[in-house]
């Protein structure tokens, strides 16, 4: 079945089944990896996207849904040499070990800060209930958060 | 001109003698670096780069790091047990200070000067009696075809411009910017997709696979069917999904072993083998005034990398390719050799990175997946990836533990006798030892090959027995190790190995018995330690912390402290934990003191401590993995919670640098320290003692009843 979505402002036509989450169409037809495997259930995060400016998982969002709606990855918000200001202050505080859960924390992040720019420490966390860290890297991550609210604040 | 005897050579240098084959200096005017260590999100890499930067007196920027393969890099064996920096590092040290050394004999020569007018920056050499040249000029591939001698001297700690430095992190940009830079994100040209369809637990055999009506489904490329190994491979990753639930779901299985009890106790009844690895006088002594005993025990514990393990594998003429996260690539290419029937040479294999893995997780079981689902698919990439589910059932657990302690006081209130014993499956089922292979799909073949059998890492770094000698100085002590080596559920290396239990009981009793003779915690720890740098990280935690002498809990908060010395041998790690009691347990904030020897990159050892700190929280308030008679059934998030975003502390670490003496790792330092300072604060606020991890809500209110 041929689905176009539309991701990080492009019209991508895939060919695959509707009920294809959306994670897999990402990496496997759109050679977008940022988005990550971690559990296929919804717990972790480790997924996130960007869909019409809401956090979704797009490990339990089928392809066939999104038609019209707009997608936004990892790999749209910024590059090396113009990083969006939360990949700029997760690198400044060093905010990962080993970095699996990073884009989808960024993506949640960057959904609460797009709606909420003055969002507080309480919101944060509140927001990141639906991503994990293995590694333990809470506070940095949280701390690059705070950072990149602070800077946009300004 | 050297005879008789080679002299040992620092590090990895000792086994990997060419010094080629660890680095070279290109034309370019880059320096190519070839770590046998991996990069598992603790940072090594980085700290490598500063370490060859340094002696080589280049700028951080030339270097290009390569990641270990079989083909090209140094044998390292396993990136483990917090030793790459002592291993790695110091072979780069020498390495690297060798390959100035010669650099700049060539220099001297085209400069017409003696080595000694000489110095270097950013690779230029410039003579002080006039003339410059670059490394870039200097080098050819010749330079470095030799072995090392290691008479090359290091910089001293005075020199250092770079070492100690918190230089970014350079695997850290493309991580946030999304890049493919995981196995997971490989692909490979006419690459298709497998999942194994596992047993429903352990100990079962295949009875029946219905594989026609699985191979008919869209995309279905084969079913793999060897014994009990079931896997599936299709075009599209969402169809290796659908078949592998399908297949799942009409197999039938037969057998399987009955699981213990879901009480880490069930290790006291069973088969031990015992051995004594202290005794010290007579412990305990049945003139000793007051004595106390309590039992402390853990549960198994899951790795639960946030990344399932994955691996791609390719058999092409008789040779094997695969890529893994492995953390030791040619111990698993030895277990793959034994496992596949090929010579080790017909067999490569190249490390990418994968998510956090704590240890010996699923990383070289799905590597073996990989190849003996390619062996069935001839001239085809083959990517296989784990399902959270394979991850949580199939990876190797931290063994459950338990650990019995006794102890008395003389009459001036000091520890006049001390008797540890523990019961414990064995800590290592790594691949790579001697007498059988440790690789999952292997020993469900239907011509198996048996897996080595399960044990300890000797003394003095130890297994189960790791950290169950006290640092304190006691004048009577017995400690005993009983290995339960038959277990149910396959345990093997996970972060601190025993360490988390032992130090956990260790640091428990000595609170116990502090309140016993009515001393204040971290008086009481300093007047039983000689050794300077235990003292020192205790007092400055302490001091980083505020601690009052015999401060008081309030029913609600309290304070504990927890201490350790990884291995004996290993870091030094004191730490103060807040916790605040309601309905759960909560650790608020962390005051953590380390001693790390030489520091070589500040901001990564500070990362590896936090990172240790919030995760052993969240093993020691919420992890076990469940189990029922057939399986493990903790098998997603839900069902094995870790601590959330909400749930983590304040966390503040003072490290305490000494650049005179030799870099430790900081990997495990906080395991058994921080478990033990819970504990501690626990009973602090509350006047209760919990001794069996996890300490849930339930067995909070257990004791509270």
């Amino acid at each position: 079945m041929s689905v176009t979505i539309n991701v990080n402002g492009t019209p991508r036509e895939v060919l695959a089944d509707a009920e294809t989450p959306l994670l897999y169409v990402l990496r496997n037809d759109l050679d977008l990896k940022g988005a990550r495997y971690g559990c296929g259930a919804g717990f972790c995060g480790a997924c996130m996207v960007i869909v019409d400016g809401k956090a979704v998982q797009s490990c339990d969002v089928p392809v066939g849904a999104l038609a019209g709606k707009s997608i936004t990855t990892i790999e749209g918000i910024g590059t090396p040499d113009k990083p969006h200001p939360l990949q700029r202050a997760f690198i400044d505080e060093q905010a990962a070990q080993c970095g699996y859960c990073a884009s989808g924390i960024i993506m949640t992040a960057k959904a609460l800060l797009d709606t909420r720019p003055k969002a507080t420490d309480a919101d944060i966390r509140e927001a990141l209930t639906g991503n994990l860290c293995r590694c333990g890297t809470h506070t940095r991550i949280l701390r690059a958060i705070r950072r990149a609210a602070a800077g946009a604040a300004k | 001109m050297s005879t008789g005897v080679q002299r040992k050579l620092p590090g990895s240098l000792e086994t990997n003698r060419a010094l080629d084959r660890w680095l070279t200096v290109n034309a370019d005017g880059t320096i190519t670096v070839r770590p046998g260590k991996v990069e598992i999100g603790q940072g090594i890499l980085t700290a490598l780069v500063q370490i060859v930067a340094e002696e080589l007196d280049v700028d951080a920027a030339r270097i290009r790091l390569v990641g270990a393969a079989t083909t090209l890099s140094p044998d390292e064996g396993i990136t483990s047990g917090s030793r790459s920096i002592q291993e790695s590092g110091i072979a780069l040290r020498f390495a690297a200070a060798e390959a100035r050394e010669l650099l700049l004999q060539r220099a001297a020569r085209r400069l017409e000067a003696t080595v000694e007018q000489l110095s270097v920056t950013d690779g230029v050499v410039t003579s002080r009696a006039g003339g410059s040249i670059t490394y870039w000029d200097l080098t050819d591939a010749k330079l470095l075809q030799r072995d090392a001698t290691a008479e090359a001297p290091p910089k001293t700690a005075a020199e250092y411009a770079l070492i100690g430095r918190a230089l970014q992190r350079i695997d850290i940009p493309p991580k946030v910017m999304g890049a493919p830079v995981y196995v997971h994100d490989l692909v490979l040209a006419g690459m298709l997709h497998a999942r194994v369809v596992r047993p429903p637990g352990p100990g079962m055999r295949l009875a029946a696979a219905e594989v026609d009506e699985v191979q008919q489904m869209p995309g279905v490329a084969a079913v793999v069917r060897d014994g009990s190994f079931l896997a599936v491979v299709a075009q599209r990753e969402e169809q290796a999904i659908r078949a592998a639930r399908r297949l799942a779901r009409i197999t039938q299985w037969e057998g399987g072993g009955t699981l213990p009890s879901s009480d880490p106790r069930y290790l006291l009844e069973c088969e031990t083998e015992d051995e004594v690895i202290s005794e010290k006088g007579n412990a305990p002594d049945s003139s000793d005034a007051k004595t106390l005993a309590a039992e402390y025990t853990r549960p198994h514990i899951a790795h639960a990398s946030l990344g399932p393990s994955c691996a791609l594998a390719e058999f092409r003429g008789g040779r094997y390719t695969l890529w893994t996260h492995s953390q030791g690539i040619f111990p698993l290419r030895r277990d793959l050799s034994a496992a596949l029937g090929v010579p080790e040479e017909d067999i490569e294999i190249a490390h990418m990175e994968g998510a956090g893995c704590y240890g010996h997780n699923g990383a070289d079981d799905v590597a073996c997946d990989a190849a003996l689902i390619a062996r069935a698919m001839p001239d085809t990439p083959v990517r296989v990836q784990w399902t959270r589910e394979d991850e949580f059932g199939w990876e190797p657990y931290g063994s459950a533990m338990v650990v019995r302690m006794r102890g008395s006081l003389d009459e001036h209130g000091r520890i006049a006798s001390w008797v540890h014993e523990l019961w414990s499956h064995g800590h290592s089922t790594r691949p790579g030892g001697k007498g059988g292979v440790n690789l999952l799909g292997a020993w469900h073949l239907a011509q198996p090959v048996a897996a080595a059998r399960p044990g300890n890492p000797p003394l003095p770094a130890g297994g189960s027995h790791r950290n169950a000698l006290p640092l304190y100085a006691f004048a009577r002590q017995r400690v005993v190790n009983h290995l339960v080596r038959s277990a149910p559920l396959r345990c093997s290396a996970m972060r601190s190995l025993g360490a988390h239990a032992n130090v956990f009981a260790i640091e428990s009793f000595m609170d116990e018995l502090a309140t016993c003779a009515g001393a204040d915690p971290v008086e009481f720890r300093l007047a039983h330690l000689e050794d300077e740098r235990a003292r020192a990280v205790i007092e400055k935690a302490a001091s980083l912390a505020g601690w009052r002498p015999n401060e008081e809990g309030d029913g609600e908060r309290g304070r504990g402290i927890g201490f350790a010395s990884y291995k004996n041998l290993g870091c030094y790690v004191a730490v103060v934990v807040e916790v605040a009691v309601a309905e759960t347990v909560r650790v608020e904030r962390a005051w953590c003191a380390v001693d790390v020897g030489q520091v070589i990159n500040s901001d990564g050892v500070i990362n590896q401590v936090e990172g240790g700190i919030v995760q052993t929280i969240s093993w020691t308030l919420k992890e076990r993995v469940a189990y029922d008679r057939q399986t493990v059934t903790s098998r997603n998030w839900d069902a094995y919670p870790i601590l959330t975003f909400d749930e983590v502390p304040l966390i503040e670490v003072a490290l305490i640098d000494r650049p005179e003496l030799p870099p430790l790792g900081a990997g495990e330092g906080t395991q058994g320290p921080v478990a033990g300072a819970i504990g501690n604060a626990i009973y602090n606020a509350m006047k209760i003692r919990l001794r069996d991890m996890p300490f849930t809500r339930e067995r909070l209110i257990a004791a509270l009843v």
